[in-house]
């Protein structure tokens, strides 16, 4: 989360994936794949279930090893740095889970201040404090900080993730199908909070979601993935034009129309 | 962009020109990583600074993040509210949304430390509490018991006999492979007993009584009391967990919405599985223990096999061996209750899986040697 000097919009690339391929014994997942992250733009990433949409996320996470390509995160390859340039470059990246992945044995303050213990020289009074703010930032009840992830429901816990996921105000944050589970409401809230939290803290946001509305709604860019590469990325407008079966099935569907036309009728 | 070469923050105070007030220059990174050097001087300034106005200029700085802007959303927040005339300059468009977004100040969620409590509640609330998640526990045991008693894999009125499948994995798992480790442990145990006994009877004379020694105590206590320790470690701990991580994942909820017993699907066949297999570990060990004591004896001793063998069948009597073998299903149920209710207790997170799993061996274990005291009472008084 840079306040750099300069318009968000200069085309700075956050994160560059090149020819990468990823598989598992015989199986090739991913194969060849490229793909550009640009500052301060929330891409959204869509596939079918199985084309290896996490298999991608977890690989630019090194989370899974990769066969070839390369990987660049915030203009760094993580294979050429030391020790300590991966620990700083792991503090600008942030990542909410799709089920929250949130520590069961800790409460939400102490989630989100694990990071910052672990990373920071910040008196307590003033993690405490931020620890308060982003809970606040991420529209959660001040009175969840002390709550345990047992305690929370699903909306509370994705708002928790991402407080903590925030919690360093990392520059590119990965998303994993923040709006699932969630009513249409809250998930409407939600997307709203992500580009609310893009304009005001500056972040990159990398979406994995098979929610249109959120697609429709918040996202700059849209990148397909199909056929073991990523088959197409632009706007909406550059989806409904793309002639792929999966992909006119997915935004010309039944339920993606609904929400194409209340789009068009809106002044 | 590179983090390790941020600027660190910084900031210099200077009156304004006005003499009415003061202007604070920031300049470098206001970032969490670079943030502490000047927290000492913002605090200090958020004391006392501005007299009537306070300038800040954002001229210099050239990053800033949720801390940077916090810490100086408190200074700005702290001089108006004691009637100081804020201004800014020089802010990017960013800077200003996102110090705007913050809020003045937090809601003081402070956890109540709860009420103050008497000594003598700290000092008795504790045992109130052990003697009532006793009462607790042994109630759950019982309902276990008597749900495993009432009826196989008892399907809410359904019955649909017990799985046989079921039953013999859990006793491959926690009998067959059990052997190795157990068969180890019971030969050096067998082996140690006969060597400090023949060292001991060597001053009598009396060294062929290691034989009755060593059987005696192996298949009446030492036999069935070590295996079934040893399984309580082993297969108890292993029950709870994977019992307490289905509770966890509510699986066990599943269980009961689609109308199956969990008492039955889950837990029935692991104590049956034990009940099997704990006598028959129990003899597997009750062997390795003799023959290790017959290699003691014989290396140490010179007591041959034969000699062994026959002193053997002439010291234990057809009733030692029973009384060993009578206690290991009890133990089994023991083991098997005992873990049961321990997983069911599991909550939400990881930490109470821990714990469960902790005490599931060590009161499964605690119960087994309590257990083992009663029978030699019980024993001692029928004269068997």
């Amino acid at each position: 989360m840079d306040m750099q000097k300069g318009t968000p919009q200069d085309h700075e690339i956050v994160l560059s994936v090149e020819d990468l391929t990823v598989g598992f014994g015989s199986k090739v997942i991913l194969d060849q794949l490229s793909l550009d992250v640009r500052r301060g733009e929330i891409l959204g990433f869509v596939g079918a279930s199985g084309t290896g949409k996490s298999v991608l996320m977890r690989t630019v996470l090194r989370l899974l090893p990769r066969r070839s390509g390369t990987i660049r995160i915030l203009g760094q390859d993580y294979d050429q740095l030391s020790e300590a340039e991966r620990t700083a470059l792991d503090m600008r990246l942030g990542v909410l889970f799709q089920h929250g992945a949130l520590f069961s044995s800790l409460t939400v303050k102490e989630n989100i201040q694990l990071p910052m213990r672990e990373y920071l020289d910040l008196p307590q009074k003033l993690m405490d404090e931020l620890a308060h703010l982003k809970i606040a930032l991420t529209g959660l009840a001040p009175d969840a900080a002390d709550k345990y992830p047992s305690e929370l429901s699903g909306g509370m816990i994705k708002r928790a993730a991402l407080a903590r996921a925030l919690a360093l105000d990392p520059d590119l944050v990965f998303l994993d199908e923040p709006t699932s589970g969630l009513d249409p409401i809250g998930a409407a809230e939600f997307d709203e909070l992500i580009a609310q939290l893009r304009d005001t803290l500056g972040l990159t946001v990398y979406m994995v979601t098979h929610d249109l509305d959120s697609l429709f709604s918040v996202c700059d860019r849209i990148a397909v993935l199909g056929k073991k590469r990523v088959l197409v990325e632009g706007t909406v407008e550059d989806m409904l034009a793309f002639d792929d079966p999966w992909v006119q099935s997915y935004f010309r569907g039944k339920r993606a129309r609904s929400i194409v036309r209340t789009e068009d009728a809106r002044p | 962009m590179n983090s390790t070469a941020l600027p660190a923050a910084s900031l210099t105070t200077q009156p304004l020109d006005g003499g009415m007030g003061e202007r604070i220059v920031l300049s470098g990174a206001w970032r969490n990583t670079s943030l502490p050097p000047v927290l000492g001087a913002v605090d200090e300034l958020g004391q006392r600074a501005g007299g009537q106005r306070l300038e800040l200029d954002f001229t210099d700085v050239d990053q800033i993040d949720t801390s940077g802007a916090w810490v100086l959303k408190q200074m700005m927040v702290s001089a108006a509210d004691r009637g100081c005339e804020v201004r800014t300059r020089g802010m990017t468009p960013a800077m200003k949304e996102l110090i705007g977004a913050l809020p003045d100040r937090l809601e003081a969620v402070r956890a109540s430390a709860g009420a103050k409590r008497t000594l003598f509640q700290r000092l008795f609330e504790p045992i109130g509490r052990t003697v009532y998640d006793f009462w607790e526990d042994s109630i759950s045991a019982m309902n276990i018991l008597g749900a495993a008693v009432r009826g196989a894999q008892l399907k809410f009125g359904r019955h649909s006999g017990l799985s046989p499948a079921a039953v013999v994995n859990q006793m491959d798992n926690m009998g067959v492979r059990a052997v190795p480790i157990i068969m180890l442990m019971s030969f050096l145990i067998g082996a140690i007993i006969a060597q400090q006994g023949a060292f001991q009877l060597r001053y009598f004379g009396a060294e062929i009584f290691v034989v009755d020694l060593v059987g005696i105590l192996q298949l009446r206590e030492v036999g069935v009391l070590l295996t079934a320790i040893m399984i309580a470690g082993r297969s108890g701990s292993a029950i709870t967990a994977e019992i307490g991580s289905m509770k966890m994942r509510e699986e066990v909820d599943a269980l009961l919405v689609m109308g199956l017993n969990p008492v039955g699907v889950l837990i029935f066949p692991r104590l049956a599985a034990l009940a099997v297999v704990l006598p028959l570990l129990t003899i597997v060990a009750n062997f390795a223990a003799l023959f290790g004591a017959a290699v003691v004896a014989f290396t140490y001793s010179g007591i041959t096999f034969e000699v062994f063998l026959t002193r053997l069948h002439q010291a234990v009597a057809f009733s030692t061996i029973i009384a060993g073998m009578v206690k290991a299903p009890f133990m089994a149920l023991v083991i098997g209750v005992v873990a049961a209710v321990e997983g069911l207790k599991v909550g939400g997170s990881a930490e109470s899986l821990g714990k469960q799993v902790t005490a599931s061996v060590v009161k499964s274990i605690f119960v087994v040697i309590l257990m083992d005291g009663l029978f030699a009472m019980f024993y001692a008084s029928i004269g068997f």
